[in-house]
């Protein structure tokens, strides 16, 4: 496994990101550092608006930091052109969305297949077996993403998000489309990914239930990492949240 | 990443398939073009080889230069006494000679002339009906003696002719009457089409074709062992001036040559709409794919965040392209098919029946119509596949996310846009330049020039200024092409066609930043026209649709219901049909047709009609490329209907000019207005009681100055039945041309430095060559010249031209136009059922009757690509509705009916559909004012009552595109659309 000088697999240094220009400008992170650990389970919280998604953008190579760095599996990333961080994204990155993201006219089997599809490579029936065995869809390969629950939906997308033992894998409110009875069942899922494969997972959520799955709970606020969890139960965090909630909530506006 | 494309083509079966059939058309019109030209030649060519079959050489007259077909003069005959010395050469089996006619006229028991089309009136002598050489077989009867006639099967059942009939026949001289003994066809069952023939003995033949004593061709079978080439060489060496021999094999070819450039003419022109549609397809399909894609954002960008390159993007949006022109182009090579099939019956439908031998499909059609719908579609899919490649992974996070920018926008920059529009320009040039060498390549490199033009044109920072300088470099080539002097023709069409297609591009492009004024511009005029349209239906279908529901499912009493279906049954019974299966509909499944409440209004409330319009407005670039689709579709057609009123309008200034101060009360042509008739129709009319004089004008070929003309003949009455314009001379020249004078039009005269008194050569078919003294020079008038480019007289004509023919004659009555005189040159003509006497007024309408036949073919041709356009439409707004579905969910639960909706979309469409009507039409306009400046023969004349009718057609493209994708909208429950993600 790669990992960065400090065993992080992500590393984020002073990373701030401001949109647009001038008077309308929206400073979304202002300085936020971060290292992730490998075979961990990191969760972001903090009130509506406060970077979260941005920052795991910005971790993803998905989007570029106004100022900062960011190292994933050792490589600076935020000078990487398009050709290269398609490479890291196929080596390195999964990502399972809130909208779950599957293609329609797709199988189940296809869209998991789907990474590999696209760089080239034979599927290890051997690890599918297992993953679709472990994700719980065994006979709903079949089917299309329209004939599937959103639970199923989810999970179809964390197989395509593991299929690639990617380095790190993202979610972005993967809970956050379904009940909470599903959404129970794919935390689980995701916590299982951690405990069986050693998968490192980077999730943004607001619910504190699903952040207490995680090993570590990072707070956001207005940009800035203000608050920091080891391995915590969900009063606990909730309790953290509200407090964060209040302190950002006044001088905001 | 090929797999994932053909799913996204199955995935997308509704929306594939309507931007497949914009391609299905054009590749079916270009396969339907080669097989029925391929299956035409085929039967010419069956038909020409089995009348040679027998024969080992054939010898025939020949002329002095090559004659085009039907110019009025026939290839030379020689004296049969040819035939004699033939007989004696040692190699010879069998020789027999013959003579024919393609003019000679059947007369029906109705005692018309029978005429089908265009199609020849074929006559022939049958020497011998034994003979190895006859290719016919009887069916009935015998073979003809003198004064007997027999004809072909097809023409004695369709008129109702039997064996011991007596009917009329009319070649060169009056109707004679000639006893039907036989029946035949040709032994092999080929049908020559809706061709009338007719077989009599060889004398007879002579006699009637006015060539007693003379001989067409002498057929010839050689001796067991002695070759073709054999036999030809011993006739070679007794062979007269004029005459030639050839094999029968090369008979045959010479036979089919006439008919073979027809063919070729026919498929190039039918080809140019097929290309029309082709290119109007193009941009229907890039417009189709750049929505999808815009829709597709999504799918993208999760593409790219799970390791897709933006290369695997675009190929898989190119795979795309590549299956569905492939697949559409597969189905377009088989309606090409059915769509040839569908023309023969057509053409046998309306009385043109075109021999056929089967239908042909040759390796090449399969390859140029696959080829060309596979790379219309993949070059019209290169631009969308690259905004496709523009998508960034980000995209699949960001809700709402639209394409950042175009492709292009990095390499933007006005210097390298004008580098690179000047080397396409400079291509371009080079290209065409080279035409003459070989014309595909040229073309090819002329396209390949062209798209680095648009390119060029694409990278301007301003768009606007791309567009403009696209549409103004357009112009240039377009005006160069016309105005250059010595292109020739192949160059003035590339140029013609490189700028008319730029200029369609630059517009289509415009057109985008007009979108959103248009749009508010246009809408009253489509809303009132589509009230005015429905206002018309209204009684017919809207009134009676709702009676027969509202009957059908209440609300109301019984008695009212009743009443109800009653009145909405007998106002239209088609309806009452479609409401019975909507019932049945309901009673058997879940359909729950809409409840039909208040009685429906033909005036769109203004808010939907608000609604539609800003549909229309939001998105102009998608708008603008839609309406384009149609635009080039409507320049066409207007350019052509300007054409023609010009040419109409200039025509009848000519006519009148003629006549002015004349004294012509008649004129006489053959019955389809412009065959040269035999002359002695003409002489008839002028033995009718009351004719002062006729004048006469007969026309041909010859050869003058080392060149084929077409030149002219008149009679002296001339001065008092025309007037001409003279540059040098006066219309005492007319009157006395003599045996060697003649007069020329002034353009010629300039070319060839003529000047009254110079001395002019004539050569004409049959080889003799006279010379004659320029008497007179006139500037023809702007609507076309009555004449050749050398006129003689009649005198000196006839005295070199076997069986010389008339183009028209004017004659001069006592008592100028009367009933009674109308009736004496009708009795005088009687004779000559081929022959019509005609009012002056009569005779521009029937020469103006021509054109518009030309012209209707022209529409029909053009309708094409407009229909291809309209599936355009239809598929733009699929898209849209699909696009909208959420919102249009949201306008159901606020309160706005399925009408509404309806009405909604509706609106949205006829706003499209009239700006590319307009457009085009201003550009057709346009197009039509350069192109007649360059025209000498024409003058400009707005054709405004056709101008409304194309509105109007715009406006009802516009009403039927909307009606599917309207009812999908109308359709959509509001819950679901809501819900829907
Ligand atoms: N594309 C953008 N353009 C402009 N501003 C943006 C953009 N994306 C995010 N922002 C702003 O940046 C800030 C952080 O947004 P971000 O989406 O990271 O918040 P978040 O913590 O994920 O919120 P939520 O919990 O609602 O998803 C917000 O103020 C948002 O308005
Ligand atoms: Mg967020």
């Amino acid at each position: 496994m790669n990992e960065g000088a400090n065993g992080a697999v992500v590393v984020a240094r002073d990373v701030t990101r401001r949109y647009g220009e001038g008077e309308t400008a929206v400073d979304a992170l202002r300085g936020v550092s971060v290292d992730i650990a490998p075979g961990k389970a990191t969760a972001v919280m903090g009130p509506s608006g406060s970077g979260k998604s941005t920052l795991m953008h910005i971790l993803a190579g998905l989007d570029k930091p106004t100022s900062g760095d960011v190292r994933v599996a050792g490589r600076e990333i935020t000078s990487l052109g398009d050709e290269e961080l398609t490479r890291l994204r196929r080596e390195h990155i999964g990502f399972v969305f809130q909208f779950f993201n599957l293609l329609p006219m797709l199988t189940a089997r296809e869209n998991i297949l789907l990474p590999l599809t696209i760089a080239g490579e034979k599927p290890d029936e051997a690890w599918l077996a297992q993953l679709v065995a472990d994700v719980g869809l065994g006979d709903r390969l079949g089917h299309r993403p329209a004939e599937l629950s959103g639970g199923q939906q989810q999970r179809v997308a964390i197989a395509r998000a593991l299929v690639a033992r990617p380095t790190v894998l993202f979610a972005d409110e993967p809970t956050g489309n379904l009940d909470s009875a599903t959404g129970h069942e794919i935390l689980e899922l995701l916590r299982r990914s951690v405990d069986e494969y050693g998968q490192t997972i980077v999730m943004v959520t607001h619910d504190p239930r699903a952040a207490a799955i995680a090993h570590r709970v990072l707070f956001l606020a207005d940009g800035r990492i203000v608050r920091e969890l080891g391995e915590a139960d969900q009063h606990t965090i909730l309790s953290v949240m509200e407090e964060v909630a209040a302190e950002s909530a006044p001088p905001s506006s | 990443m090929t797999r994932f494309a053909i799913r996204a083509v199955l995935g997308r079966k509704l929306r594939t398939a309507l931007t497949a059939i914009a391609i299905v058309l054009g590749v079916a019109m270009i396969s339907g073009t080669y097989v029925l030209t391929d299956s035409i030649d085929q039967a010419f060519d069956r038909v020409f080889s089995q009348i040679r079959q027998t024969s080992s050489a054939v010898i025939t007259g020949k002329p002095a230069f090559d004659l085009s077909g039907g110019s009025g003069v026939a290839e030379p005959t020689f004296d049969e006494s040819l035939l004699e010395r033939v007989r004696e050469l040692p190699g010879v089996a069998v020789a027999e000679g013959s003579v024919d006619s393609d003019a000679t006229q059947l007369i029906g028991r109705d005692g018309e002339a029978i005429v089908s089309g265009g199609a020849p009136n074929l006559g022939f002598s049958i020497a011998d009906g034994e003979s190895p050489f006859n290719p016919l077989t009887l069916v009935e009867g015998s073979w003809p003696g003198p004064n007997e006639v027999v004809i072909d099967r097809k023409t004695a059942s369709e008129n109702g002719f039997r064996v011991g009939d007596v009917i009329g026949v009319q070649a060169e001289g009056p109707v004679e009457r000639l006893r039907l003994v036989g029946i035949f066809e040709f032994s092999s069952g080929l049908s020559l089409g809706g061709a009338t023939l007719a077989g009599f003995d060889l004398p007879t033949a002579q006699r009637l074709f006015g060539k007693v004593g003379k001989l067409d061709e002498i057929a010839l079978a050689a001796k067991p062992g002695v070759t073709p080439e054999e036999l030809v060489a011993q006739v070679e060496e007794i062979l007269p001036p004029g005459t030639q021999v050839k094999t029968g094999q090369e008979q045959a070819a010479a036979d089919a040559s006439e008919t073979n450039e027809f063919i070729s003419f026919l498929r190039t022109f039918l080809l140019a709409f097929a290309g029309i549609a082709l290119f109007v397809g193009s941009f229907v399909i890039a417009n189709s794919l750049s929505i999808t894609i815009a829709q597709r954002t999504r799918e993208f960008a999760t593409l790219r965040t799970i390791g897709a390159t933006s290369r695997q993007v675009l190929v898989s949006v190119l795979v795309e392209a590549l299956v569905v022109g492939a697949a559409a182009s597969v189905v377009g090579l088989f309606a090409g098919l059915a769509l040839a099939r569908g023309l023969f019956a057509l053409f046998d439908a309306v009385g043109f029946t075109l021999p056929n031998t089967g239908l042909v499909l040759e390796p090449r059609t399969v390859v140029v119509a696959i080829g060309a719908g596979v790379l219309v579609t993949v070059l019209a899919s290169v631009y969308p596949g690259f905004r496709a490649t523009s998508v960034p992974p980000i995209a699949a996070v960001r809700e709402g996310a639209t394409l950042p920018g175009e492709p292009l926008d990095v390499v933007r920059g006005t210097w390298r846009a004008v580098l690179l529009v000047a080397a396409g320009a400079l291509a371009g040039v080079a290209a065409i330049g080279t035409t003459p060498g070989g014309t595909i390549p040229s073309i090819v490199l002329a396209l390949v020039a062209l798209a680095i033009v648009l390119l060029g044109c694409a990278l301007f920072p301003a768009r606007s200024l791309g567009a403009l300088i696209a549409g103004g470099l357009g112009f240039a080539a377009l005006v160069y092409g016309l105005f250059a002097p010595d292109l020739g023709t192949t160059r003035v069409l590339l140029w013609i066609g490189v700028g008319v297609l730029l200029v369609f591009f630059g517009v289509a492009r415009v057109t985008t930043r007009l979108i959103p004024g248009l749009a508010v511009a246009v809408s009253p005029a489509a809303r009132w026209a589509v009230v005015i349209l429905s206002a018309l239906v209204w009684p017919f279908f809207t009134l009676p649709f709702w009676l027969l529901r509202r009957g059908a499912w209440g609300p109301g009493s019984g008695a009212q219901r009743v009443g109800a279906l009653v009145v909405g049954t007998v106002l239209n019974p088609v309806v009452a049909v479609v409401a019975s299966t909507m019932a049945l509909r309901r009673a058997l499944t879940r359909f729950e047709p809409e409840w039909p409440v208040e009685l429906p209004g033909v005036v769109p409330e203004l808010a939907t009609v608000a609604v539609g319009r800003e549909n229309a407005r939001r998105n102009p670039q998608r708008t603008a490329s839609t309406a384009s689709a149609l635009m080039i579709g409507l320049a066409l057609v207007t350019l052509v209907a300007t054409l023609a009123a010009g040419i109409v309008q200039t025509f009848r200034g000519a006519v009148d000019d003629l006549w002015k101060e004349s004294d012509t009360d008649y004129a006489i042509t053959a019955q389809n207005n412009f065959s040269p008739i035999p002359i002695d129709a003409a002489a008839a009319a002028a033995r009718a009681p009351g004719v002062v004089a006729v004048m006469n004008v007969r026309t041909g070929q010859v050869r003058v100055l080392g060149k084929t003309i077409f030149a002219t003949a008149v009679d002296p009455t001339a001065r008092e039945l025309i007037t001409l314009s003279w540059k040098d001379g006066s219309q005492e020249v007319l009157a006395s041309l003599g045996a060697d004078g003649a007069f020329v039009d002034d353009g010629f005269a300039d070319e060839n430095d003529l000047k009254v008194g110079s001395p002019l050569s004539v050569t004409f078919p049959d080889g003799t060559t006279a010379l004659f003294r320029v008497r007179g020079i006139f500037e023809p008038p702007t609507g076309g010249s009555p004449f050749g480019d050398v006129t003689i007289s009649t005198t000196a004509w006839d005295a070199r031209v076997e069986n010389p023919r008339n183009l028209y004659s004017f004659v001069a009555m006592a008592g100028d136009v009367t009933p009674e005189n109308t009736a004496a040159l009708e009795a005088a003509l009687a004779d000559f059922p081929n022959a019509k006497a005609q009012t002056r007024e009569q005779f521009i309408d029937n020469q103006i009757a021509g054109l518009n036949a030309v012209l209707n073919i022209l529409y029909v041709l053009l309708a094409l690509s407009v229909v291809v356009s309209l599936f355009g439409i239809v598929n733009t707004l699929v898209l849209t509705v699909f696009e909208r579905t959420r919102e249009i969910g949201m306008l159901r639960a606020v309160g706005m009916t399925r009408r509404q909706v309806r009405r909604m979309i509706r609106h949205e469409s006829v706003i499209t559909a009239l700006i590319g009507a307009v457009i085009g039409i201003v550009l057709g306009v346009v197009l039509a004012v350069i192109l007649i400046s360059r025209l000498e023969f024409v003058d400009f004349a707005f054709p405004a009552a056709q101008i409304v009718v194309f509105v109007l057609a715009g406006v009802l493209v516009g009403v039927i595109a909307a009606i599917f994708p309207a009812r999908r909208a109308a359709r959509l429950d509001p819950l679901e659309a809501i819900a829907y993600e």
